[in-house]
Formats: C-alpha cells, sequence, structure tokens
C-alpha cells in the first residue's frame, strides 16, 4: 500500500548544523500525525522539506507515491501547507485572498469567488469577508490560513503549529477544524510544542530532538514511558532534598527529577494512588513539605525523560541557535 | 466540515507535471492583480512617478537650460527625453526592491507552495509595473509642455517615445527583479541599484551634448544604451522619425531580457 507520506533519511544541513538529521516518517492514509518538539527540534525544517518549500539535501520523500524531489510541481497539487506565520496577504481582503489563492491554482473566476464564499462560510469568516488582513485577530488570521489551504481540498495537509499563541477557545476551534478535516478525507501532517495538542489530536506521534526522531507511537504509548500523572513536590525551607529523593526511590521504584535551586522534585507516577505512598514515606523520614500538586505530564517531562534534557534548556551539547533557521531560511543560508 | 470526501488518488491521477502555457498566463495575470490592488492601497507607491518627473523636469530645465541651450525653452527638446529615460528607468529600479520586501512576507511562503509557474511571482508585478512607467511618462511630457516645451514630433512622435520608454524600463527591470531575488535586503537592493542607475543615466547623453565631453568619457557615453534611448526618443519626439536608434534601444532590450528573465527564475527557485 502506497502511504501519505513516506520519507527515509531526511536530511538538512544549514550551514555546520543538521538541523534534521536522518528521520524516517510512514504516515498512512487518514492519518492525524503529530510532530512533537520543542523550538528548534527541526519540526518545522522537515516540514517544509516535505512541502517542497525547502531542498532535500540528503535522503527521500514520497507524498501519494509522488517524489518530492524529482516532481515538485506534482507534489504541490497534492498539499496545503499552513505555516507558524500566517501566509496570506495583507493588502488584500479576506475574500480577496482566498480568490486570488483559487485563481493561481486553476479555479475559473466565478468559481473562485464561489469556493471564496463557501470556505469564508465555513470557517466563520463572513462578516470580515471584506476586511483587510491587517485588521483580523491572530485566531482570525489562522483559520483564514487555513481556509487558503484548503481551496482545491488537498488530500493531505501541513500544518506548522497551527495553535501556538491561540487562546484556548480558539485552539479548541482550530482542534475541531482540523478534526473535520481528517473526517472528509484529508490526511494531517501537525507540528507542534504541545503535548495536550498531539495528545488531543493525533493518531500518532514522534518526538523530535535536534534534528533526529527520539521517539515514536500513539499518544498513550508516548505518555505512559513517562507515566501518567507527575506528583510535584516542593520542601520546606531547610528540609533534606537528596534525602526526599531516597525515599520516592525506594517507594516507587522510580527516579525523581530534583531542581535544589527551589527545593523541588518532580515524581513520574503510574497511578494517582502512589501519590499517598511518597507522602507517608516522606513523613516518616521527617521530611517538611511546602506544597504539593498532581498534574498530567508535560512536554519538558516527556523531553526529560526521553532525550535526558529540558525541552526549553539553551545549553545544547551542540552550538546550535536557539531559532532554527526553518523560519528563514534564505537569510541564513546565504 | 463539508461533507465532499477526498480520493486522495483520483488526486494524484489529476496532478500535471508542470505548469501549462495558459496556466503561466492566468497566474502572471493573477499575479499582476495583486499588484495593482496592492498599489491602489499604498498611494505612495506612486510617489516615484508622479512628483519625480514633475521635480526633476522643472530644475532641471531652470537650472541647466541657460547655461547648455542659452535658453530655457531650447534647452527642453534636449532635456525631456533624457528627463523622461532617467524616470522611466528609476521606476524600473523600484521594482527589484519591492519585490524582495514581498518575498520577505509571509505569504510568499505560500506563494512557493503552490503549483504555480515559478516566473509569476516575478511576471505579475512587472506586468502590473507597466501602469507607472505609462504614469511616469506622460507626466514627464505633460509637465514639459507645461513649462514651454513644443515638441516637433506630434502626437505620434510623443506616444512613440513614451511607448520606448515604457518598454526600455520593462526590459531593464529584469535586471533588478534579478538583483531582488539574490540581495538579502530590500535596503542592499536598493543600494546596488543605485549604484547602476548613476553613471548610467549620468554618463548619457541625456542632459547634455555629447560633443562637450572630454573623448574618453564621450566614448563610454557613446556606447551606453540610455543615450540610445535618449537619442531615439528626441528622434521620436522632436522629429518624428524613426532612427536606427530605436532599432539599438530594442536590440539592448531584448538582450536584457534573454540575459535576466530566466536567470531571475533560476535564482528565485534557488529559495525553494
Amino acid at each position: 500500500m502506497t502511504l501519505a507520506v513516506h520519507a527515509r533519511g531526511l536530511v538538512k544541513v544549514f550551514g555546520d548544523v543538521r538541523a534534521v538529521n536522518g528521520v524516517d516518517l510512514d504516515i498512512g492514509e487518514g492519518e492525524i500525525f503529530g510532530v512533537l518538539g520543542p523550538n528548534g527540534a527541526g519540526k518545522t525544517t522537515m516540514l517544509k522539506m516535505l512541502a517542497t518549500l525547502l531542498a532535500i539535501d540528503e535522503g527521500e520523500a514520497a507524498v501519494f507515491g509522488v517524489d518530492v524531489r524529482r516532481e515538485p510541481h506534482r507534489v504541490r497539487q497534492l498539499i496545503g501547507v499552513t505555516g507558524q506565520y500566517a501566509s496570506v496577504d495583507e493588502n488584500l481582503t479576506a475574500a480577496e485572498n482566498l480568490w486570488l489563492f483559487g485563481r493561481l491554482q486553476g479555479l475559473g473566476r466565478r468559481q473562485a469567488r464561489a469556493t471564496a464564499a463557501e470556505l469564508l462560510e465555513q470557517f466563520g469568516l463572513t462578516d470580515a469577508a471584506n476586511k483587510r488582513i491587517s485588521q483580523f485577530s491572530g485566531g482570525m488570521r489562522r483559520r483564514l490560513d487555513l481556509a487558503a489551504s484548503l481551496i482545491t481540498r488537498p488530500p493531505l495537509i501541513f500544518l506548522d503549529e497551527p495553535t501556538t499563541g491561540l487562546d484556548p477557545r480558539t485552539r479548541g476551534q482550530m482542534w475541531d477544524t482540523i478534526r473535520g478535516l481528517v473526517a472528509s478525507g484529508c490526511t494531517v501532517l501537525l507540528t507542534t510544542q504541545y503535548l495536550d495538542e498531539a495528545d488531543q489530536l493525533a493518531d500518532r506521534i514522534v518526538v523530535i530532538d535536534h534534528g533526529r526522531k527520539v521517539a515514536q507511537g500513539t499518544p498513550d504509548e508516548l505518555k505512559n514511558s513517562v507515566g501518567d500523572l507527575t506528583l510535584h513536590l516542593r520542601l520546606a525551607a531547610g528540609a533534606d532534598l537528596s534525602l526526599a529523593g531516597d525515599v520516592v526511590r525506594r517507594q516507587l521504584g522510580g527516579e525523581p527529577v530534583l531542581t535544589p535551586e527551589s527545593g523541588q522534585l518532580n515524581v513520574p507516577l503510574a497511578s494517582a494512588d502512589h501519590v499517598a505512598d511518597v507522602l507517608i514515606g516522606l513523613r516518616q523520614a521527617g521530611v517538611a513539605l511546602a506544597s504539593v500538586s498532581v498534574d498530567k505530564p508535560t512536554l519538558d517531562e516527556v523531553f526529560l525523560a526521553l532525550t535526558g534534557h529540558d525541552a526549553g534548556e539553551t545549553e545544547r551539547p551542540d552550538p546550535r541557535p536557539q531559532a532554527i533557521p526553518a523560519q528563514a531560511p534564505e537569510k541564513v543560508t546565504r | 466540515m463539508s461533507t465532499i470526501t477526498i480520493d486522495a488518488w483520483a488526486a494524484v491521477a489529476r496532478t500535471q507535471a508542470r505548469p501549462s502555457a495558459a496556466d503561466t498566463f492566468r497566474q502572471t495575470l493573477a499575479m499582476a492583480w495583486r499588484a495593482t490592488k496592492k498599489m491602489r492601497r499604498n498611494p505612495e507607491q506612486f510617489f516615484d512617478v508622479t512628483l519625480q518627473p514633475i521635480l526633476f523636469t522643472v530644475m532641471f530645465a531652470y537650472i541647466f537650460g541657460g547655461a547648455i541651450s542659452g535658453d530655457v525653452k531650447s534647452y527642453l527638446p534636449l532635456m525631456i527625453p533624457g528627463i523622461l529615460a532617467q524616470t522611466v528607468l528609476t521606476c524600473s529600479m523600484a521594482t527589484g526592491t519591492q519585490l524582495r520586501e514581498d518575498m520577505d512576507k509571509g505569504v510568499f511562503d505560500r506563494f512557493r507552495s503552490l503549483p504555480m509557474a515559478r516566473i509569476s511571482p516575478l511576471a505579475g508585478p512587472m506586468v502590473a509595473d507597466l501602469l507607472r512607467y505609462t504614469i511616469a511618462a506622460t507626466i514627464t511630457f505633460l509637465m514639459g509642455i507645461a513649462i514651454g516645451y513644443r515638441p516637433g514630433g506630434g502626437v505620434l512622435g510623443v506616444l512613440g517615445a513614451i511607448l520606448l520608454a515604457v518598454v526600455t524600463g520593462w526590459s531593464l527591470a529584469w535586471v533588478f527583479t534579478c538583483l531582488g531575488t539574490v540581495a538579502r535586503s530590500a535596503q542592499s537592493v536598493q543600494g546596488i541599484s543605485m549604484l547602476i542607475m548613476f553613471p548610467l543615466t549620468f554618463l548619457s547623453n541625456a542632459f547634455v551634448p555629447v560633443d562637450t565631453l572630454p573623448g574618453w568619457l564621450a566614448a563610454f557615453v557613446r556606447v551606453n544604451p540610455v543615450s540610445h534611448l535618449v537619442s531615439a526618443d528626441r528622434d521620436l519626439a522632436n522629429h518624428a522619425e524613426l532612427t536606427a536608434q530605436v532599432g539599438w534601444t530594442l536590440v539592448a532590450c531584448a538582450a536584457v531580457i534573454a540575459i535576466f528573465a530566466p536567470l531571475s527564475v533560476r535564482l528565485y527557485k534557488r529559495h525553494l
């Protein structure tokens, strides 16, 4: 069976940084596939290579069996790309934008107008149809941007951090829209920095770090690898953090994460029931607590568990700029 | 969401290997439409094509008129075609600067991801710019007539001169478009363009008769394509004569397009 996306050994080099370093991907038709990673992990670069926006330095990729390197023009007829920064024209109105993109993709004048009206309606932008984009809110821009990617109903949609910077309500709407896309037969490749977004939407996830794939699986598999819950403990002033660490190890057999500067430790838990075990153990050992909370694991914790370093960590084993050149490769490569 | 279901394999079967000539044409016109919308909504883009010809015509006529031709009125037939060439070339310079600015915007990412002919994002704005050249050329003549220029070539001669200037400006715009695709920023396009434009316009016969120049300079001025345009426009506007200068100007234009249009598309593709 031919896959929606099939990539082997993708490499992108910017100067002496390997922004994407040998990634394999297999995405089935009709899947929502999540690419999870911190800023600078190489997510956007990878997406841009698959979407024909960046040259593939090494490796190969195919979209519905069409080779991305050899036949980019064909691939462009099969994809819709919605970037991190709304790629719509500031000087035009919403309706004009959609009309222009329709014309550029071979629609007749009338058809382009009808499609634009239909999409504006579908994305709740009819009232703003004749407003200029410069007057749009962030959420409206994103919606318009996504609408612009759907004009020709492409079977594969790339979404680069579709909800970064959106408020929770708008984010929820965007999620519904993405689910709707898949219901109509689309395949979606989505990058995100948020574990909960990947969790909500994706059928399968890869975790990317330093341009490499560090994990792959369903959201549940991924979360189970770090425990379902995390217990956050802050010790009272003067309490012995290393003693507390020993207690946790003895009680659960798991490895807590210590932050000595703030007297904190985070403990991955398989079940909420284990909270009591840890607390009782600490009481018996005479460790005084300042605060206790239980949360779902954050991306940081998934990261720490998978890679051994923080997602937001700036000091990295290899010298790489925090912001990946993917946003503006032309400025970096020239 | 729509109930239409998407058949990926039918979509794959429908794909075309490359854009057809008709596609390219339609996409270029769509991009030209976008450029005219942009012009209308940013009227300051018309400053260079309106104010500059007015300002330069008046300034140069009254400053140099007496010194070069004895009085303003007898300088005008020499100068107006020169100003015309200068104005149109300055307009063509803006094409490169604006392309560079445009390419840094998010919407160009979308253009790159669409199945479009790679020449249309470059050629579209240039089609729209024909409007700018025509405005600039017309204003130059109107201004000249206002201060006493009476073109001996009549209406046809003047129209011919405008047409030739527009064609030349459009051809040279490919040079600046090419610069726009390689330069790092709009400012650097502007800077480099100035370095090309100034010697080309001033080291020509645009404002002074060539026989007043030292031999080495006259030699350059005679081969400068801008001099050919200026001479051709003088023949057209003042005498309604189609001279060999028109031919040389068109040959130079064709050569510029043949080199720089394919080069620009190549360099633009390199961004992908």
